[in-house]
This record gives C-alpha cells, sequence and structure tokens, in this order.
C-alpha cells in the first residue's frame, strides 16, 4: 500500500488495524448495544504475571463485549496484541473460553447467539504455560460446540498475526477473515529457525514468510474465507454477509480423507514455496 | 537446532494394550490405530509414532505434521461415521507420546496449523456425539502436538513418572523466547506450577483425571499393564456415568483459582444483561 | 517491577471511570475510579526498576495542587517514556473531565 494511500485511509478514519481490542469488538457490534463483560474495572489480572515481576493488564488482554450484529444475539472476544504479545493466559484464556461456552448454551436454550474472534496472538503464555495451553484447549471444545449452532466468524487483521494454538482456533472457524497485514500459521518464524535451522526458515527474510504465511496466501489457498484492505466498514460487512450464509456446507477441517490422500500422493521432497503452495491447494480445491 | 531423540513409549504401550489386534489400513506408518476391546465394549485406539521414513522429513521424531493432523482426523471420523446409527458409541483412546508439533517450512506452507485444526475438530467432535474420549499419557505431550492428539479427551490419565511431561514449549526454546536462562526458568518453575515440567506440578493444576504409579513405565509389567487397563476401564464408567459431554471436570483444580472466579463473574454478568 | 502508592489532596469526587492506554511495550494503562472527597490516591505498577522518583516528579506536578477529582488510580506501566506518561494521563484527566 502506498503512502498516499495510508494517509488517504487513516484520514477517512476506516482503519481496522490501528484500533485497539476494545475498539475494534465495539466498532464490530450494532451501534450501542455493546456491552463489556468481566471488563478492566473488575480487575481480573492474572495471577501469575505478578509473581513473575511482570506488570500485568486489568482485562489480561482478552476483551469480550456482548451485543448485537445486525440486529442479532452475538459477543465479541477480542485479543490485545499489545498486551504480552497477544498471548494467552489463564485468565484471557478462562474469559474467551466462557464467552463462547455461554454462546453455545444461548442457543440450546433458543437464543441464537453468535459468537466473532478477534486473533492477534502469538498463542499460549509462556509465563503461564500450561494454563495457557489449557485455556486453548477448552477454545478448541468450545468452538467445535458452538459451531454446530451458529457460524464462528474469526478475523485476523494484524499485525501481530495468529499463531500456536490459536491458528489452530482460527482453522475451527466456520469462516476466517484476513487482511494483507495478516499472518497466519502454527509456529512463529523464530522458533522454527531455531528448531529447524536458517536453511529450513530464514526468519528474517520477511518477504519470505509473508509470501507462505500471509493473509493474501491464505486466502488464495483457500485457507481463509474474504480477503479485505484494513477499512472497518467493509470487515463488519463481510462479517454481517458470513453471518447470513448461516454455517458452512463442509466446513475446512471435515476435509480430512481427501487433504490425506492429496498429502499422501504429493511429492515431498523438493522444498514448498508459496507457488507449490497455491498449486497444491488449487488443484485439490473440490473433493 | 535441535535433534529430538526417539521414544518408543508410545509405541510399546499401544502394542501391550491391543496385543495382536490388526492395524487400520491406507493410514501413514506414523499413525498407529486399531479396534480392540476395553472393559469388554469396542474401542479404537490410537497413537502417535516416530516413522524414521516420514516423506516429511520435518517429522521424523514423532512430531504432529501434516499427515498426522489429518490421518487423526480421518481415523476418527471414520469411526464416528461408522458408528452413527450405532445406540453404543466405541471409545477413543489416544496414546499419547509426542514431542512437539513439525516445525519446518513445508509443514508451514501447506497449513499445518489446519491438519492439527481438523484432528482436534475430530476428537471434539466424537465426544460430542457420545464416543467415550479417553487421553492416555504415557511420554512427552507437548504444546500444538497434545492439542491435536489427546487434549481433547473427556478423562485424561497420565504415568507418575519423570519420562512424563505436558508443556507449551520445551525448556531449551522456551527459555529462549522469555528472555531468560534455563536456569532462570527452572527456579521460576519451581514456584509456578503452570511453567514446571514435571507430571506433579501438571496434575495440580487439575486437568488430569488420574496420576498412574507404573513401576516400568518404558516396559511395563503385566502387573503395569492391568493397573492402567483398569484406569482405563475406570475412566470409561465415569465417562458414561457422566451426563455432559464437554471439558468441565477439568476445572477444578488447585491452581485454576483465577479460572473458576473469571467464569462465575462472566456468567453472572451475561446473564445480568441477558439475551 | 516497581510498586509504588502516592496520595494527594483532592476536590469533589471523580463522576465516571476512565481507562487510557493499554499495557504495550513503551506504553501504559491508566484506570480511573471514583473516590471519596478529598483524595485522589494512585498505585503505580511499572516495570522500569529505579523509576519511583521519576513518577513521583511527574505526578507531583500533576496532582500536587489538589485541584484534580477524587478519584483512585491505578498505572500499570510497560516502562513508557515520560512522553508517552504525560500523553496517556492527559488523555485519562481529559476524559474524566469530558
Amino acid at each position: 500500500m502506498s503512502h498516499q494511500q495510508d494517509i488517504a485511509r487513516l484520514l477517512q478514519g476506516h482503519s481496522f488495524i490501528e484500533l485497539s481490542a476494545r475498539e475494534r469488538a465495539h466498532s464490530l457490534l450494532d451501534a450501542g448495544s455493546s456491552r463489556e463483560l468481566a471488563g478492566p474495572f473488575d480487575r481480573q489480572y492474572s495471577p501469575w504475571l505478578g509473581a513473575q515481576g511482570i506488570v500485568a493488564q486489568a482485562d489480561d488482554g482478552v476483551v469480550i463485549c456482548k451485543g448485537l450484529l445486525d440486529g442479532q444475539p452475538a459477543v465479541i472476544a477480542a485479543i490485545e496484541g499489545g498486551f504480552q504479545g497477544g498471548s494467552l493466559g489463564e485468565v484471557g484464556g478462562a474469559k474467551l473460553v466462557s464467552a463462547l461456552e455461554l454462546a453455545a448454551t444461548d442457543n440450546r436454550q433458543g437464543i441464537p447467539t453468535r459468537a466473532v474472534i478477534l486473533f492477534e496472538t502469538g498463542g499460549v503464555r509462556l509465563q503461564e504455560a500450561n494454563l495457557g495451553l489449557a485455556a486453548i484447549a477448552e477454545i478448541h471444545a468450545a468452538i467445535v460446540d458452538l459451531a454446530r449452532y451458529q457460524p464462528v466468524i474469526g478475523i485476523i487483521a494484524g499485525t501481530v498475526g495468529c499463531f500456536g494454538g490459536m491458528s489452530i482456533a482460527a482453522g475451527l472457524c466456520s469462516y476466517l477473515i484476513v487482511t494483507r497485514e495478516a499472518r497466519l500459521g502454527l509456529n512463529g518464524p523464530q522458533v522454527i529457525e531455531q528448531e529447524a535451522g536458517v536453511a529450513e526458515y530464514d526468519s528474517r527474510n520477511r518477504p519470505f514468510i509473508w509470501s507462505l504465511t500471509g493473509g493474501e496466501q491464505r486466502r488464495v489457498c483457500g485457507l481463509a474465507d474474504a480477503l479485505l484492505d484494513d477499512d472497518s466498514v467493509l470487515i463488519r460487512q463481510q462479517l454481517l454477509d458470513f453471518i447470513a450464509r448461516g454455517l458452512p456446507e463442509q466446513p475446512r477441517h471435515r476435509r480430512s480423507q481427501h487433504m490425506l490422500q492429496r498429502l499422501l500422493a504429493m511429492d515431498s521432497t523438493s522444498q514448498a514455496d508459496a507457488a507449490s503452495a497455491r498449486q497444491f491447494f488449487q488443484s485439490g480445491a473440490k473433493p | 537446532m535441535s535433534q529430538p531423540s526417539i521414544s518408543q513409549r508410545g509405541r510399546d504401550w499401544f502394542n501391550a494394550l491391543c496385543g495382536q489386534s490388526p492395524l487400520q489400513q491406507g493410514l501413514p506408518p506414523s499413525l498407529l490405530v486399531t479396534d480392540a476391546e476395553l472393559a469388554g465394549q469396542p474401542a479404537r485406539y490410537i497413537a502417535v509414532v516416530a516413522d524414521p521414513h516420514n516423506p516429511f522429513e520435518r517429522a521424523r521424531h514423532g512430531e504432529v505434521g501434516l499427515l498426522e493432523g489429518w490421518a487423526l482426523a480421518a481415523a476418527i471420523d471414520a469411526a464416528v461415521e461408522a458408528d452413527r446409527l450405532q445406540p453404543g458409541k466405541r471409545a477413543i483412546v489416544a496414546i499419547i507420546d509426542v514431542p512437539s508439533q513439525a516445525y519446518g517450512r513445508r509443514e508451514e506452507a501447506y497449513g499445518i496449523h489446519q491438519a492439527l485444526a481438523a484432528a482436534a475438530a475430530a476428537y471434539a467432535g466424537a465426544r460430542l456425539a457420545g464416543h467415550p474420549v479417553i487421553g492416555l499419557i504415557v511420554g512427552k505431550a507437548m504444546s500444538g502436538a497434545f492439542l491435536a492428539h489427546g487434549y481433547q479427551a473427556n478423562r485424561l490419565l497420565a504415568l507418575d513418572d519423570a519420562g512424563v511431561m505436558v508443556h507449551a514449549m520445551g525448556k531449551q526454546a522456551a527459555a529462549r523466547i522469555t528472555l531468560r536462562t534455563v536456569e532462570e526458568l527452572e527456579k521460576l518453575a519451581a514456584s509456578i506450577p503452570p511453567m514446571a515440567y514435571d507430571i506433579a506440578s501438571y496434575a495440580s493444576l487439575g486437568l488430569l483425571w488420574r496420576l498412574l504409579k507404573t513401576a516400568q513405565p518404558d516396559q511395563p509389567t503385566a502387573a503395569d499393564l492391568q493397573l492402567v487397563r483398569d484406569a482405563l476401564a475406570a475412566a470409561l464408567l465415569d465417562i458414561q456415568a457422566d451426563p455432559q459431554r464437554d471439558l468441565h471436570q477439568r476445572l477444578h483444580g488447585e491452581h485454576r483459582l483465577a479460572t473458576r472466579k473469571v467464569r462465575t463473574l462472566l456468567q453472572a454478568q451475561w446473564a445480568e444483561i441477558g439475551g | 517491577m516497581e510498586k509504588l502508592h502516592l496520595d494527594y489532596p483532592a476536590g469533589a469526587p471523580a463522576t465516571r471511570r476512565v481507562l487510557a492506554g493499554v499495557v504495550a511495550s513503551g506504553d501504559l494503562e491508566v484506570l480511573i475510579t471514583p473516590a471519596a472527597a478529598g483524595l485522589c490516591h494512585i498505585v503505580i505498577h511499572s516495570a522500569a526498576d529505579g523509576s519511583a522518583a521519576r513518577w513521583r516528579a511527574q505526578l507531583d506536578r500533576l496532582f500536587a495542587n489538589g485541584k484534580a477529582a477524587a478519584m483512585q488510580m491505578e498505572i500499570n506501566d510497560f516502562a513508557a517514556t515520560p512522553g508517552v506518561i504525560s500523553l496517556r494521563l492527559a488523555q485519562a484527566l481529559e476524559e474524566l473531565s469530558a
């Protein structure tokens, strides 16, 4: 995006990425309908960060807002990427799990509550390691449960992206919206380089990283459902469109036999690049 | 760069529990799947094991990679489909000894996160469909690998042994990422239970249903095998007696106080606002 | 981590709650809640060790005159620069009086 376009957009005030997690959540819900739950003034601080001499945040980096989307009940869980890299700890994780579970309970009682997750996260907060991991497993469980009733929609706007166990959560969503500033991958570039070596994954080669895990590539590969400009209005409209569409015919994660056969048949000796990934997914787009 | 050593525990416990039961065909050699009995009821046993000839070279030490994620999903989905019209749903027993997810370029390019999501969704879907899902941790249960293979179980059991470990990241890597030395990390872990690497600290989080003290976790004796079989059978009964199919049983740990507090708060505020 | 408590004389109770900022690198979070008339109580958690004197000086300039509203202020500081601190405090106080 050019510098002029950047400035023009900022002047229009439509950027979604520049908003905080709380502002993002409020901006998506119908005007005046948003109510934050377990918010900062409830002071649910992480019990583990302070014990390690790390300054905590009053909402533990997860914002839960209940309200309406196009007049229908909805809950938005927004992760604040600025706080501890958007990592999930015990409290933030429990907020997300609880919100999704309450939405599912609503549905079982005839209230069609939808859920939207705004991912800006590196995954587990290592300072709360096993409680973060446990919460992420519970998030997975809650998404799978809720997605039986209503579409669960994930948005990765950027600039943190979505990694670790939360990338799996993104893979469980009924629909996934990304921007060009989004990245989606299981392992962070530095960790892959440490584990596998720089020849396998050069974490400082930004064009390479983006070509494999950037929002545009993920959309072309069918690992996301919409690629949008960084524009709050467009993102909200797409969100409403996906909600109106209802449950997808076949969620991405339901194609196990097809994907397994394709992987078993492929030549895995040659190294991957953006083009080989596009070819892999596009030639097998329909089972 | 790190070269994980290959653990045999997953394979050994799978063989010990399933005996001569024939393996399911059509799956990669890194996945052992068979239908056998558990307490006289049908059960599908699943283990992810090392395949030194895995076509994906970053997944040759027992890691959960692209093939393993999609194959887990396929093996579980097939059981759910086969039992769809049956009143009794076969149990699914995940034998867990997974050192990590696979770290590599092919893995990211071809969407390993989606492969692991497929596996997690298959386990969770089986649980919701009424299949009793039991996770038996006999070795490592690390991070994304555990999320894909076992963490969706109704009940988690683990051997009480120093070789058994549940964690989000190995010690060395975690120290690097959090800008600490391994010694500092170990010192912190001693007072912060969720950071600790030992299975007793993990148990204090309330995530395990039962911890099992075997004499020889690497080469199970007849008594060890009986102990584990009995515990799996007890877990099966406990699940079948439980009207809920979710993960509520994990919320009662001594060190999950904040989880319970925030859940209660959010629930109350949710009800206050109303639909 | 540095933990600091500061008390200042104050006027009438603040009339609303205010939140500003995020505990991001080089930034801070300010939470204001109304308190009984006459006292402004400030709690600071700062990642910047040895920053107590700087905090005291900076908050003295804002609150020592006793004209602020009575409030409980909580600051969670992830090593913000004096410039960012001024900006966030100004934002929070502006919103309080808006």
